[in-house]
């Protein structure tokens, strides 16, 4: 095993605004070894989206340490992976050039043939072989974030972070694109963290949940899923699922600063 | 089928036109001191032809390169308040306050100032008169590029400069022709203010102030309809620039 791949060392931030300074995670601490895929739940506006932005080194944390592979993280690197809510494909390219853009940037000397038969590869693994042709604006939701998920992994990140894919798909969509995920997994081991909303989500895809508490932002609680890898939608419906959807869900309200098993009418 | 309407409806729209303003004429008994007809330019091109080429051929180079001197600048001036919010600040109220300035004051002293210079003279006010547009909508265009889309590349460590290629600039590209039709008709009338305004003997605006001079009504109406031709030249040289580069943003708007 060795030492975790992803490492956050209490990592304290905050952003500068008009009405002083906002804090927004303090203290935090997280570590996913490596192959493991962690999933990040918390409320709305907790920092979920800073702590992306911080492991990919698209911002500096004020103090504590982010560690990737065993180095400091100072700026941006090669071997991460990024998948947002919006799938921001390039409506001037085909999904097809959508696909191999990050190898433009990551491996320049490679041929434009090994780039398409790279790219063909994983469209073909997401269902999207006949489309590589079609533009962004052609696809459905779904389609277009299974695009970007293909563009996330393309040059074999070792770290692809993942915030809200799926939050804006349909509830059908998205459990398909679970078993997407599943399959790409299966295919070429990665470490993953996924930021979501959806409890069932990280219960179902992570091997590890974590829970941040409202903002400023700190880990309130983790949870070891420890369901079986090849694992299918059948499972969230057995009882040790159904008691981990418990656990998290009073966790959230935990973190919302409510009274846990009480709703708020 | 398809070219054809689209051929077939602009040419009948045209020839409505030109028959309704015949009849126009016609009906009223109008001299064509008055109101020329049509049917007197005819024989005002055929009269005037070379005339025309060659000073047609002057006012549409001087306008182009006054054109491309304002992509150029501003292009330049729009990326640089695209990219640094301090420059914006800046220059915005500067630019705001030039463009309000009307271009007609403009002339006469710009014609002292490079006396002589006919050519870059012309040039100059159809540059200053057209990169407006084009340094607004690049500057817009670049600093309203979303976070993320800058992030997918930023986040492999892509240089600036690998962004701007790859992303920023592709993206602005649908503002950009927006602007650059704008730009080509005021460039188009920058180039004939200078020739009106101040005649050097060349360009159609000379042209059209000759026939003022000698009285000949239906050669002044002749160049107003060279202008417009020239014009729609212009525009559709532009408007096929852009569906070769930008043609992927029309389907989003249809
Ligand atoms: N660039 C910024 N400048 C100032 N404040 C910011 C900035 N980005 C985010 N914030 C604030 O920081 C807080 C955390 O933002 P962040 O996007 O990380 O939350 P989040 O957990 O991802 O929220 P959500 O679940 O809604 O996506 C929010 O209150 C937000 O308003
Ligand atoms: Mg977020």
């Amino acid at each position: 095993m060795g030492e975790p791949l992803i490492q956050i060392k209490g990592v304290t931030h905050a952003y500068q605004t008009a009405a002083g300074p906002l804090p927004v995670l303090r203290d935090l601490n997280l570590s996913v070894p490596e192959g493991e895929f962690c999933a990040v739940v918390g409320p709305s506006g907790c920092g979920k989206s800073t702590l992306t932005r911080l492991i990919a080194g698209l911002m500096k944390p004020d103090t504590g340490e982010v560690w990737l592979h065993g180095e400091r993280v100072t700026s941006p690197r090669k071997t991460v992976g990024m998948a947002f809510q919006n799938p921001v494909l390039l409506e001037w390219r085909s999904i097809l050039d959508n696909v191999i853009l990050p190898l433009e940037i990551v491996a320049p000397g490679m041929s434009r043939r090994d780039r398409v038969a790279r790219a063909e590869e994983l469209l073909s693994l997401v269902g999207l072989v006949g489309f590589e042709d079609k533009r962004p604006s052609e696809l459905s939701g779904g389609m277009r974030q299974r695009a970007s998920l293909c563009r996330s992994i393309v040059h074999k990140p070792d770290v692809l972070i993942m915030d809200e894919p799926f939050g804006a798909l349909d509830a059908f969509t998205r459990e398909d694109l679970w078993q997407t995920m599943h399959d790409l997994r299966m295919n070429e081991p990665f470490t993953a963290l996924l930021i979501t909303h959806d409890l069932r989500e990280s219960v179902f895809l992570a091997d590890e949940v974590v829970v941040l508490s409202g903002r400023p932002a700190t880990a309130q609680h983790v949870l070891k899923v420890g369901l079986p890898q090849d694992r299918t939608l059948d499972v969230l419906y057995e009882p040790r699922a159904v008691d981990m959807l418990h656990v998290l869900r009073d966790q959230i309200q935990i973190a919302q600063g409510r009274t846990p098993g009480k709703d708020a009418a | 089928m398809m070219v054809l309407r689209k051929i077939a409806v602009p040419v009948i729209a045209m020839i409505v036109f030109l028959a309704g303003w015949e009849a126009l004429v016609w009906v009223n008994g109008w001299p064509n001191y008055k109101m020329a007809s049509p049917s007197d330019l005819w024989p005002a091109f055929w009269k005037y032809r070379w005339l025309f080429l060659e000073y047609g051929w002057q006012t549409l180079w001087r306008t182009v390169a006054g054109l491309m001197l304002a992509v150029v600048f501003g292009v330049a001036l729009g990326m640089v308040m695209g990219f640094s919010r301090t420059m914006r600040d800046a220059l915005y109220p500067l630019l705001v306050g030039f463009n309000a300035i009307p271009k007609a004051t403009v002339v006469p002293i710009i014609a002292l100032m490079f006396v002589g210079h006919h050519d870059m003279n012309t040039i100059l006010i159809a540059f200053m008169i057209s990169f407006f547009p084009i340094a607004v909508s690049v500057s817009i265009g670049l600093s309203t590029l979303e976070p993320e889309y800058r992030d997918i590349l930023r986040s492999l460590g892509a240089s600036k400069l690998t962004i701007f290629r790859k992303i920023a600039l592709p993206k602005t590209l649908p503002e950009f022709f927006g602007a650059l039709k704008v730009s080509v008709t005021l460039a188009f009338i920058g180039t004939n203010l200078m020739e009106i305004v101040e005649p050097h003997g060349k360009g159609l605006g000379h042209l059209f102030d000759s026939g003022k001079i000698s009285a000949d009504y239906p050669l002044m109406f002749a160049v107003l309809i060279a202008l417009a031709f020239l014009g729609i030249v212009l525009f559709y040289i532009v408007v096929a620039l852009e569906r070769i580069f930008a043609g992927w943003a029309e389907r989003e708007h249809s």
